[in-house]
């Protein structure tokens, strides 16, 4: 009798729970949604809405009337076309330079006793955390007219004439390969520490030299962490601001500072917009292709301390 | 030396990439170094090492008015972003630890928006609307500026401290008669209180260091730190900025040793 009043209420039962249990994941849905909504309401207000009205405005041209003259601008005006070439050309130069610097970094500390890592990692994210301004501020008083390098090598009698170091090109790319060096260092090292070392030992029994082992088992698992490196410092230098608009002395003109030029000296906001609008969308861009060609996110640099 | 990777390649057979390495280091540490040392010089050329010593860049730096209120400022409205953005944070954080909810990635791309989409964009985007709303030079705006650029720091690192917390121990609060918030304040927290502190911690610097988007939003009585250095170093070179930038390094230490700590006591 027991057995049977256990058994027989279970057909009903079962849409009873069925209900009760979706009833209550309908409720954990709606609480975590709760939870996430003022911070996305927050970024929806300042970032989501402002660049929508912006994209708005890029429509429009000085008269207010729908064109695409603010992008047509793009094409027509020289100084434009220049500025997106320096643009480029910058970020080239200094992600090169970080490569060129950070994987010897990266690997090196990836090879270290844990202890020395860390203390060595300690000076990688320590100007992480510095700010941007104290760096280039520091830049221009190493590599100015005056500068310490400067008078440095005058003194030694190397040169009698100051070297142009600051406020042009190759001071934009010294002052910003020292900020982006982190961005790239911290993913590449941390993708670095996943390589199995026995596939290296393996390698190394089976009668590979060293220098073979990097080449053809280290360096090849490695490039990964390091086109992630390379994504987020390129993105990063193409909409680059405070560096170049101190220690290019005015003569390199990138991106973000054609965009602060056009609304905040001229006014014109449509101009700007479409230049806010196409930076943006080229930034994405490239971080889709790189999320769908090796489907890891760039953002991972924050985290992976 | 422990085992964990003893290649059969000797410490002699890799010195190259050791000073190599070591010179990349020194170019990552040399000009923050630098300044400190030039902000205790006495002259006001720039001189390495400096001849005579003195403070009298901190005397300029503490002494004038406008420098002591800019730096106000930007304290002020670190604090409050970091009260408003690590709650906030820690919410969406246990929201998106969950992984219950659909289009999880799509709202972790928001979340993290701020760090990619570029800063200049944000900068002009905010002033824009600031303008409509009459937000422009207030420390609500600035806060509420600070808060998106603070938000994804506070989340990434709190979500990775509950990667590691097992989510079951709430639960077996909660099973005890314990409600929701309660069980979060008692069990949940105290474990991952020390992601919740290192993320606080990042998002007063990520505001004390913000200069872009307050190049735009910020101005007159609620001039930030960083907007007025920012000036400064277009006009002239100034040694007071060393002594500044000195206390900001100094500050950069004390705070990521802080979070070191914090996230070690774990």
């Amino acid at each position: 009798m027991s057995m049977q009043s256990a058994i027989l209420p279970h057909a009903g039962a079962r849409t009873l729970n069925a209900d009760a249990l979706h009833a209550d994941a309908r409720r954990e849905t709606f609480g975590l949604l709760a939870l996430l909504s003022p911070g996305l309401l927050l970024v929806f207000a300042v970032i989501i809405v402002p660049i929508g009205w912006l994209f708005w405005l890029s429509l429009f041209d000085e008269t207010g009337s729908l064109s695409a003259s603010n992008y047509a601008r793009f094409f027509q005006q020289p100084s434009y076309i220049k500025t997106f070439l320096t643009t480029f050309k910058v970020a080239f130069a200094v992600t090169g330079a970080c490569v060129v610097l950070g994987y010897p970094l990266a690997y090196m500390l990836s090879q270290l006793p844990r202890r020395a890592a860390s203390i060595c990692l300690i000076l990688v994210i320590l100007p992480f955390w510095t700010s941007v301004l104290v760096r280039t501020y520091a830049w221009l008083v190493i590599l100015q007219r005056k500068g310490l390098i400067n008078s440095w090598l005058i003194d030694l009698g190397v040169i009698s004439q100051p070297l142009p170091l600051a406020n042009n090109f190759a001071g934009v790319i010294i002052g910003m390969t020292h900020i982006m060096l982190p961005f790239l260092v911290l993913p590449l090292y941390a993708s670095m520490k996943t390589i199995d070392i026995d596939c290296l030992r393996a390698g190394m029994n089976l009668g590979a030299s060293p220098a073979a082992t990097f080449r053809q088992i280290f360096f090849p698992l490695s490039l990964p962490g390091l086109a992630s490196g390379v994504v987020i410092v390129f993105v990063l230098c193409l909409g680059f601001f405070v560096t170049p608009a101190l220690m290019g002395g005015g003569k390199v003109i990138m991106w973000a500072m054609r965009i602060e030029q056009t609304t905040s000296l001229y006014s014109n906001w449509g101009a700007g917009a479409a230049l806010g609008v196409v930076l943006l969308a080229v930034t994405l861009a490239l971080l889709g292709l790189f999320q769908w060609l090796l489907g890891a996110r760039a953002t991972g640099v924050w985290s992976s301390r | 030396m422990s085992m964990e990777n003893a290649l059969p390649i000797s410490h002699r057979q890799r010195l190259w990439l050791y000073a190599l390495g070591a010179l990349v280091l020194l170019f990552l540490i040399a000009p923050s170094v630098i300044i400190v040392i030039m902000s205790f010089s006495g002259s006001t050329l720039l001189q390495f090492p400096p001849e005579q010593w003195s403070l009298r860049w901190y005397e300029s730096y503490f002494g004038s008015v406008e420098w002591r209120d800019a730096t106000i400022v930007s304290v002020k409205v670190a604090v409050m972003t970091m009260i408003v953005a690590t709650p906030l944070g820690t919410a969406a954080a246990y929201a998106i630890n969950a992984g219950t909810l659909r289009l999880t990635g799509a709202i972790n791309a928001l979340l993290t928006a701020s760090l990619i989409i570029p800063v200049i964009l944000i900068g002009i985007g905010t002033f824009f609307l600031y303008a409509r709303i009459g937000l422009n030079n207030t420390l609500t705006g600035l806060v509420i500026a600070h808060t998106v650029q603070a938000l994804p720091l506070v989340v990434l690192t709190v979500v990775s401290g509950l990667r590691s917390y097992d989510m079951n121990q709430e639960k077996v609060a909660r099973s005890l008669g314990a409600n929701r918030f309660s069980a979060f304040l008692q069990v949940t927290m105290p474990q991952i209180r020390f992601s919740i502190v290192s993320g606080a911690l990042f998002a007063f610097i990520t505001s004390f260091d913000e200069v872009v988007v307050s190049l735009f939003i910020s101005g007159g009585e609620t001039t930030t730190l960083t907007r007025r250095m920012f000036n400064a170093l277009r006009d002239q070179i100034d040694p007071t900025i060393a002594a500044i930038s000195t206390c900001l390094i100094v500050l950069s230490i004390v705070l990521l040793s802080a979070a070191q700590l914090f996230g070690r006591g774990r």
